[in-house]
Protein backbone atom coordinates (compact mmCIF):
# COMPACT_ATOMS: atom_id res chain seq x y z
CA UNK A 1 0.00 0.00 0.00
CA UNK A 2 2.86 2.59 0.87
CA UNK A 3 4.77 1.75 -2.14
CA UNK A 4 1.37 2.57 -3.80
CA UNK A 5 0.89 5.79 -2.42
CA UNK A 6 4.63 6.79 -2.83
CA UNK A 7 5.08 5.46 -6.78
CA UNK A 8 1.96 7.43 -7.33
CA UNK A 9 3.95 10.67 -5.67
CA UNK A 10 6.54 10.46 -7.73
CA UNK A 11 4.02 10.49 -10.87
CA UNK A 12 2.78 13.94 -9.62
CA UNK A 13 5.85 15.53 -9.40
CA UNK A 14 7.07 14.11 -12.59
CA UNK A 15 4.09 15.37 -13.95
CA UNK A 16 4.21 19.12 -12.89
CA UNK A 17 8.21 18.52 -14.12
CA UNK A 18 7.32 17.61 -17.23
CA UNK A 19 4.84 20.61 -17.46
CA UNK A 20 6.82 23.23 -16.15
CA UNK A 21 9.57 22.57 -18.29
CA UNK A 22 8.01 22.35 -21.71
CA UNK A 23 6.51 26.09 -20.55
CA UNK A 24 9.39 28.01 -19.09
CA UNK A 25 11.54 26.47 -22.47
CA UNK A 26 8.78 27.20 -25.16
CA UNK A 27 8.53 31.04 -23.39
CA UNK A 28 12.31 31.20 -23.34
CA UNK A 29 12.11 30.10 -27.30
CA UNK A 30 9.61 32.28 -28.60
CA UNK A 31 11.11 35.25 -26.68
CA UNK A 32 14.10 34.37 -28.46
CA UNK A 33 12.17 34.21 -31.75
CA UNK A 34 10.80 37.68 -31.59
CA UNK A 35 14.42 39.03 -30.99
CA UNK A 36 15.21 36.82 -33.95
CA UNK A 37 12.77 38.10 -36.35
CA UNK A 38 13.42 41.89 -35.43
CA UNK A 39 17.36 41.53 -36.14
CA UNK A 40 17.33 39.24 -38.79
CA UNK A 41 13.68 39.51 -40.91
CA UNK A 42 15.16 40.14 -44.33
CA UNK A 43 17.99 37.97 -44.57
CA UNK A 44 18.11 34.94 -46.90
CA UNK A 45 19.30 31.89 -44.62
CA UNK A 46 20.28 28.86 -47.35
CA UNK A 47 19.41 25.93 -45.19
CA UNK A 48 19.71 23.38 -48.41
CA UNK A 49 23.43 22.93 -47.49
CA UNK A 50 24.58 21.30 -44.04
CA UNK A 51 27.40 23.33 -42.14
CA UNK A 52 26.96 22.95 -38.97
CA UNK A 53 26.39 25.18 -36.29
CA UNK A 54 29.01 27.72 -35.21
CA UNK A 55 30.52 26.64 -32.50
CA UNK A 56 29.64 28.92 -29.64
CA UNK A 57 25.85 27.42 -30.63
CA UNK A 58 26.96 23.76 -29.76
CA UNK A 59 27.87 23.61 -26.37
CA UNK A 60 26.38 25.15 -22.87
CA UNK A 61 29.18 27.50 -22.13
CA UNK A 62 28.82 29.55 -25.77
CA UNK A 63 25.13 29.41 -25.55
CA UNK A 64 25.18 30.48 -22.15
CA UNK A 65 27.77 33.79 -22.44
CA UNK A 66 25.53 34.43 -25.83
CA UNK A 67 22.14 34.55 -23.96
CA UNK A 68 23.75 36.80 -21.50
CA UNK A 69 24.49 39.12 -24.13
CA UNK A 70 21.21 38.76 -25.73
CA UNK A 71 21.93 36.86 -28.99
CA UNK A 72 18.77 36.04 -30.62
CA UNK A 73 19.88 32.65 -31.70
CA UNK A 74 22.03 31.49 -28.53
CA UNK A 75 18.31 32.58 -26.47
CA UNK A 76 16.62 30.01 -28.75
CA UNK A 77 19.54 27.31 -28.24
CA UNK A 78 19.34 28.61 -24.51
CA UNK A 79 15.28 27.47 -24.53
CA UNK A 80 15.98 24.28 -26.34
CA UNK A 81 18.74 23.48 -24.12
CA UNK A 82 16.08 23.58 -21.55
CA UNK A 83 13.60 21.74 -23.14
CA UNK A 84 15.92 18.82 -23.32
CA UNK A 85 16.82 19.12 -19.75
CA UNK A 86 13.34 18.88 -18.81
CA UNK A 87 13.03 14.40 -19.42
CA UNK A 88 16.92 15.00 -17.52
CA UNK A 89 15.71 16.58 -14.76
CA UNK A 90 12.66 14.13 -14.96
CA UNK A 91 15.20 11.12 -14.52
CA UNK A 92 17.13 12.55 -11.14
CA UNK A 93 13.67 12.97 -9.55
CA UNK A 94 12.96 9.53 -10.49
CA UNK A 95 16.21 8.47 -8.91
CA UNK A 96 15.16 10.17 -5.65
CA UNK A 97 12.15 8.76 -5.79
CA UNK A 98 13.20 5.65 -6.05
CA UNK A 99 16.21 6.32 -3.16
CA UNK A 100 13.22 7.22 -1.13
CA UNK A 101 11.68 4.07 -1.20
CA UNK A 102 14.81 2.01 -0.84
CA UNK A 103 14.38 0.66 -3.96
CA UNK A 104 18.23 0.06 -4.94
CA UNK A 105 17.08 -2.05 -7.94
CA UNK A 106 15.29 0.97 -9.27
CA UNK A 107 18.01 3.71 -8.22
CA UNK A 108 20.51 1.65 -10.01
CA UNK A 109 18.78 1.29 -13.55
CA UNK A 110 17.36 4.92 -13.75
CA UNK A 111 21.14 5.82 -12.41
CA UNK A 112 22.08 4.30 -15.73
CA UNK A 113 19.58 6.41 -17.70
CA UNK A 114 21.14 9.32 -16.07
CA UNK A 115 24.82 8.49 -17.03
CA UNK A 116 23.69 8.10 -20.53
CA UNK A 117 22.11 11.38 -20.76
CA UNK A 118 24.83 12.89 -19.20
CA UNK A 119 27.34 11.64 -21.32
CA UNK A 120 24.84 12.11 -24.45
CA UNK A 121 24.97 16.22 -22.95
CA UNK A 122 28.70 16.84 -21.74
CA UNK A 123 30.75 13.42 -23.03
CA UNK A 124 29.90 13.24 -26.80
CA UNK A 125 31.68 16.97 -27.88
CA UNK A 126 34.89 15.29 -27.76
CA UNK A 127 34.73 11.72 -29.18
CA UNK A 128 34.94 13.36 -33.04
CA UNK B 1 12.55 33.28 -48.88
CA UNK B 2 13.30 35.45 -46.44
CA UNK B 3 13.44 34.83 -42.84
CA UNK B 4 10.01 36.22 -41.94
CA UNK B 5 8.07 34.20 -44.94
CA UNK B 6 10.47 30.98 -43.77
CA UNK B 7 9.39 30.99 -40.20
CA UNK B 8 5.57 31.75 -40.88
CA UNK B 9 5.45 29.23 -43.34
CA UNK B 10 7.27 26.89 -40.70
CA UNK B 11 5.32 27.48 -38.08
CA UNK B 12 1.95 26.91 -40.00
CA UNK B 13 3.49 23.66 -41.26
CA UNK B 14 4.60 22.33 -38.23
CA UNK B 15 1.09 23.37 -36.50
CA UNK B 16 -0.52 21.45 -38.79
CA UNK B 17 1.76 18.34 -38.30
CA UNK B 18 1.21 18.70 -34.92
CA UNK B 19 -2.35 18.83 -34.87
CA UNK B 20 -3.20 16.26 -37.15
CA UNK B 21 -0.31 13.53 -35.43
CA UNK B 22 -2.14 14.60 -32.13
CA UNK B 23 -5.69 14.07 -33.37
CA UNK B 24 -4.78 10.71 -35.17
CA UNK B 25 -2.37 8.90 -32.63
CA UNK B 26 0.10 8.36 -35.03
CA UNK B 27 2.47 11.62 -34.18
CA UNK B 28 3.47 14.79 -35.67
CA UNK B 29 7.18 13.74 -35.47
CA UNK B 30 6.91 11.44 -38.89
CA UNK B 31 5.60 14.14 -40.93
CA UNK B 32 8.17 16.80 -39.61
CA UNK B 33 11.35 15.75 -41.83
CA UNK B 34 9.73 14.76 -45.13
CA UNK B 35 7.65 18.33 -44.68
CA UNK B 36 11.05 20.21 -44.13
CA UNK B 37 13.41 18.28 -46.55
CA UNK B 38 10.84 17.53 -49.45
CA UNK B 39 8.94 20.81 -49.23
CA UNK B 40 11.00 23.33 -47.59
CA UNK B 41 14.45 22.08 -49.36
CA UNK B 42 15.96 22.04 -45.75
CA UNK B 43 18.96 19.74 -45.33
CA UNK B 44 18.04 16.18 -43.71
CA UNK B 45 20.34 16.85 -41.07
CA UNK B 46 18.97 20.43 -39.30
CA UNK B 47 15.45 18.60 -40.20
CA UNK B 48 16.16 15.63 -37.57
CA UNK B 49 17.57 18.24 -35.46
CA UNK B 50 14.38 20.14 -35.55
CA UNK B 51 12.11 17.36 -35.67
CA UNK B 52 13.63 15.45 -32.86
CA UNK B 53 13.33 18.81 -30.41
CA UNK B 54 10.05 18.93 -31.18
CA UNK B 55 9.54 15.58 -30.33
CA UNK B 56 11.07 16.29 -26.88
CA UNK B 57 8.59 18.78 -26.77
CA UNK B 58 5.43 17.10 -27.35
CA UNK B 59 6.13 13.81 -25.62
CA UNK B 60 6.82 15.96 -22.34
CA UNK B 61 3.82 18.14 -22.67
CA UNK B 62 1.29 15.09 -23.45
CA UNK B 63 3.43 12.69 -20.76
CA UNK B 64 2.32 15.55 -18.09
CA UNK B 65 -1.09 14.76 -17.87
CA UNK B 66 -0.94 10.67 -18.46
CA UNK B 67 1.32 10.32 -15.93
CA UNK B 68 -1.34 11.92 -13.42
CA UNK B 69 -4.04 10.29 -14.37
CA UNK B 70 -1.82 6.98 -13.30
CA UNK B 71 -1.88 4.73 -16.40
CA UNK B 72 1.65 5.35 -16.96
CA UNK B 73 3.76 2.59 -15.62
CA UNK B 74 7.21 4.44 -13.99
CA UNK B 75 9.14 1.20 -13.10
CA UNK B 76 8.62 -0.21 -16.91
CA UNK B 77 9.46 3.35 -18.34
CA UNK B 78 12.90 3.70 -16.38
CA UNK B 79 13.85 -0.22 -17.19
CA UNK B 80 13.57 0.12 -20.79
CA UNK B 81 14.90 3.47 -21.05
CA UNK B 82 18.04 1.77 -20.81
CA UNK B 83 17.81 0.01 -23.85
CA UNK B 84 16.13 2.84 -25.84
CA UNK B 85 18.84 5.27 -24.63
CA UNK B 86 21.83 3.21 -25.08
CA UNK B 87 19.95 2.36 -28.63
CA UNK B 88 19.66 6.69 -29.14
CA UNK B 89 23.07 6.98 -28.78
CA UNK B 90 23.91 4.95 -30.91
CA UNK B 91 21.58 6.16 -33.61
CA UNK B 92 22.63 9.55 -32.81
CA UNK B 93 26.31 8.46 -34.03
CA UNK B 94 25.33 6.36 -37.15
CA UNK B 95 23.35 9.41 -37.82
CA UNK B 96 26.70 11.29 -38.65
CA UNK B 97 28.34 8.95 -40.75
CA UNK B 98 25.25 6.80 -42.89
CA UNK B 99 25.18 9.15 -46.35
CA UNK B 100 22.11 11.35 -46.29
CA UNK B 101 20.24 9.16 -49.06
CA UNK B 102 20.26 6.48 -46.96
CA UNK B 103 19.33 7.96 -44.07
CA UNK B 104 16.42 9.34 -46.63
CA UNK B 105 15.44 5.53 -47.70
CA UNK B 106 15.34 4.28 -44.19
CA UNK B 107 12.90 7.35 -43.43
CA UNK B 108 10.68 6.46 -46.25
CA UNK B 109 10.71 2.76 -45.48
CA UNK B 110 9.53 3.77 -41.26
CA UNK B 111 6.93 5.95 -42.52
CA UNK B 112 5.29 3.46 -44.72
CA UNK B 113 5.79 0.70 -41.57
CA UNK B 114 3.94 3.37 -39.57
CA UNK B 115 1.32 3.48 -41.56
CA UNK B 116 0.63 -0.14 -42.17
CA UNK B 117 0.80 -0.42 -38.34
CA UNK B 118 -1.73 2.15 -38.12
CA UNK B 119 -4.16 0.52 -40.67
CA UNK B 120 -3.93 -2.75 -38.70
CA UNK B 121 -7.07 -4.03 -36.56
CA UNK B 122 -5.58 -3.98 -32.96
CA UNK B 123 -5.78 -7.35 -31.73
CA UNK B 124 -7.72 -7.95 -28.40
CA UNK B 125 -5.49 -8.80 -25.21
CA UNK B 126 -6.16 -11.70 -23.15
CA UNK B 127 -5.90 -10.52 -19.95
CA UNK B 128 -5.39 -12.43 -15.94
CA UNK B 129 -1.73 -13.59 -17.94
CA UNK B 130 0.24 -15.43 -15.26
CA UNK B 131 2.55 -13.40 -13.40
CA UNK B 132 6.12 -13.96 -15.48
CA UNK B 133 9.25 -14.65 -12.86
CA UNK B 134 11.63 -12.08 -14.71
CA UNK B 135 9.02 -9.38 -14.60
CA UNK B 136 8.09 -10.25 -11.23
CA UNK B 137 11.43 -10.26 -9.76
CA UNK B 138 11.58 -6.92 -11.39
CA UNK B 139 8.27 -5.52 -9.94
CA UNK B 140 6.94 -4.23 -13.16
CA UNK B 141 3.11 -6.08 -12.84
CA UNK B 142 0.85 -3.08 -11.96
CA UNK B 143 -2.40 -1.87 -12.21
CA UNK B 144 -4.18 1.57 -13.66
CA UNK B 145 -7.71 2.88 -13.42
CA UNK B 146 -10.21 0.46 -15.89
CA UNK B 147 -13.56 2.03 -17.47
CA UNK B 148 -15.72 -0.05 -15.10
CA UNK B 149 -14.13 1.77 -11.97
CA UNK B 150 -11.57 0.29 -9.72
CA UNK B 151 -8.17 -0.85 -10.42
CA UNK B 152 -7.18 -3.53 -12.99
CA UNK B 153 -3.87 -5.51 -12.34
CA UNK B 154 -1.92 -6.94 -14.96
CA UNK B 155 1.04 -9.02 -15.47
CA UNK B 156 4.02 -8.21 -17.55
CA UNK B 157 5.57 -10.78 -20.37
CA UNK B 158 8.59 -11.70 -22.10
CA UNK B 159 10.67 -8.66 -20.58
CA UNK B 160 14.03 -9.62 -23.32
CA UNK B 161 12.37 -8.97 -26.12
CA UNK B 162 10.94 -6.13 -25.10
CA UNK B 163 14.04 -4.64 -24.03
CA UNK B 164 15.49 -5.76 -27.49
CA UNK B 165 12.70 -4.16 -29.30
CA UNK B 166 13.55 -0.76 -27.57
CA UNK B 167 17.11 -1.08 -28.28
CA UNK B 168 16.18 -0.84 -31.64
CA UNK B 169 13.39 1.92 -31.34
CA UNK B 170 15.98 3.49 -29.24
CA UNK B 171 18.52 3.39 -32.72
CA UNK B 172 15.84 4.65 -34.74
CA UNK B 173 14.69 7.61 -32.70
CA UNK B 174 18.56 8.78 -32.55
CA UNK B 175 19.13 7.67 -36.36
CA UNK B 176 16.19 9.50 -37.75
CA UNK B 177 14.83 12.14 -35.04
CA UNK B 178 11.83 10.93 -34.62
CA UNK B 179 10.14 9.52 -31.19
CA UNK B 180 9.61 6.03 -32.85
CA UNK B 181 6.47 5.47 -30.51
CA UNK B 182 4.71 3.27 -33.33
CA UNK B 183 8.14 0.31 -32.35
CA UNK B 184 7.61 1.19 -28.53
CA UNK B 185 3.90 0.48 -28.36
CA UNK B 186 4.80 -2.47 -30.32
CA UNK B 187 7.57 -3.80 -27.71
CA UNK B 188 4.91 -2.91 -24.98
CA UNK B 189 2.02 -4.39 -26.50
CA UNK B 190 3.09 -7.28 -28.69
CA UNK B 191 6.08 -8.90 -26.58
CA UNK B 192 5.19 -7.28 -23.34
CA UNK B 193 1.14 -8.19 -23.40
CA UNK B 194 0.79 -4.52 -21.67
CA UNK B 195 -3.10 -2.91 -21.58
CA UNK B 196 -3.23 -0.80 -24.79
CA UNK B 197 -3.79 2.06 -22.29
CA UNK B 198 -0.80 1.43 -20.26
CA UNK B 199 1.48 0.72 -23.38
CA UNK B 200 0.93 3.70 -25.19
CA UNK B 201 1.03 6.17 -22.42
CA UNK B 202 4.02 4.84 -21.13
CA UNK B 203 5.67 4.85 -24.52
CA UNK B 204 4.73 8.45 -24.72
CA UNK B 205 6.49 8.90 -21.32
CA UNK B 206 9.69 7.21 -22.48
CA UNK B 207 10.10 9.46 -25.50
CA UNK B 208 11.29 12.40 -24.17
CA UNK B 209 14.34 10.23 -22.61
CA UNK B 210 15.33 8.52 -25.55
CA UNK B 211 14.83 11.57 -27.70
CA UNK B 212 17.00 13.94 -25.06
CA UNK B 213 19.90 10.97 -25.17
CA UNK B 214 20.43 11.31 -28.27
CA UNK B 215 19.47 15.69 -28.56
CA UNK B 216 22.77 16.10 -26.52
CA UNK B 217 24.78 14.76 -30.03
CA UNK B 218 22.70 16.54 -32.04
CA UNK B 219 23.77 19.48 -30.46
CA UNK B 220 27.44 19.04 -30.09
CA UNK B 221 27.05 18.29 -34.04
CA UNK B 222 25.65 21.62 -34.47
CA UNK B 223 22.22 19.74 -36.18
CA UNK B 224 20.08 21.81 -33.75
CA UNK B 225 19.75 25.35 -36.20
CA UNK B 226 17.61 27.73 -34.39
CA UNK B 227 16.39 29.58 -37.40
CA UNK B 228 14.70 25.82 -37.71
CA UNK B 229 14.08 24.35 -34.69
CA UNK B 230 12.37 27.79 -33.41
CA UNK B 231 9.28 27.80 -35.36
CA UNK B 232 9.12 23.54 -35.60
CA UNK B 233 9.28 23.34 -31.95
CA UNK B 234 6.42 26.34 -30.94
CA UNK B 235 4.20 25.55 -34.03
CA UNK B 236 4.18 21.60 -32.99
CA UNK B 237 3.97 22.17 -29.41
CA UNK B 238 0.69 24.08 -30.39
CA UNK B 239 -0.28 22.23 -32.43
CA UNK B 240 -0.73 18.85 -30.64
CA UNK B 241 -1.90 20.80 -26.92
CA UNK B 242 -4.92 21.88 -29.33
CA UNK B 243 -5.22 18.47 -31.01
CA UNK B 244 -5.16 16.74 -27.41
CA UNK B 245 -7.85 19.12 -26.47
CA UNK B 246 -10.13 18.64 -29.01
CA UNK B 247 -9.67 14.95 -29.87
CA UNK B 248 -12.43 14.12 -27.14
CA UNK B 249 -15.27 15.79 -29.53
CA UNK B 250 -13.88 15.07 -33.01
CA UNK B 251 -14.27 11.28 -34.36
CA UNK B 252 -11.36 10.65 -36.21
CA UNK B 253 -11.95 7.78 -38.39
CA UNK B 254 -11.74 9.38 -41.58
CA UNK B 255 -9.05 11.34 -40.51
CA UNK B 256 -6.40 8.89 -39.83
CA UNK B 257 -7.62 7.12 -43.25
CA UNK B 258 -6.51 10.53 -45.19
CA UNK B 259 -3.04 10.82 -42.58
CA UNK B 260 -1.89 7.46 -43.19
CA UNK B 261 -2.53 8.35 -46.89
CA UNK B 262 -0.71 11.20 -46.65
CA UNK B 263 2.10 9.19 -44.57
CA UNK B 264 2.13 6.26 -47.18
CA UNK B 265 2.97 9.20 -50.29
CA UNK B 266 5.60 10.95 -48.35
CA UNK B 267 7.14 7.80 -47.49
CA UNK B 268 7.30 7.04 -51.41
CA UNK B 269 8.67 10.27 -52.01
CA UNK B 270 11.37 9.68 -49.09
CA UNK B 271 12.51 6.83 -51.02
CA UNK B 272 12.42 8.30 -54.59
CA UNK B 273 14.25 11.24 -53.44
CA UNK B 274 16.81 8.87 -51.51
CA UNK B 275 17.28 6.74 -54.35
CA UNK B 276 17.52 9.34 -57.02
CA UNK B 277 19.98 11.48 -54.87
CA UNK B 278 17.51 14.08 -54.72
CA UNK B 279 17.97 14.69 -51.06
Amino acid sequence: MLRNWSDRKIEEIVGDILRAGVTVSAVVVFAGGLLYLKGSAWTHPDYRVFHGEPSDLRALGGIWHGALALDARAIIQLGLLLLIATPVLRVMVAILGFAAERDRMYVIFTSIVMTILLYSLFGSGSAF
Amino acid sequence: MNVVELTVLLVLGSFTAGLLGSLTGLGGGVVLVPLLTIFFKVDIRYAIGASLVSVIATSSGAAAAYVKEGFSNIRIGMFLEIATTLGALCGAFLSTVVPTRVLAIIFGLVLLYSAYLSRKPRTRRERDLPPDPLATRLKMNGSFPSEEGGERHYNVQNVPAGFSIMFGAGALSGLLGIGSGAVKVLAMDQAMKLPFKVSTTTSNFMIGVTAAASAGIYLNRGYIEPGIAMPVMLGVLYGSLLGARILMRADTKVLRLLFSLVIVALGAQMIYAGITGNI
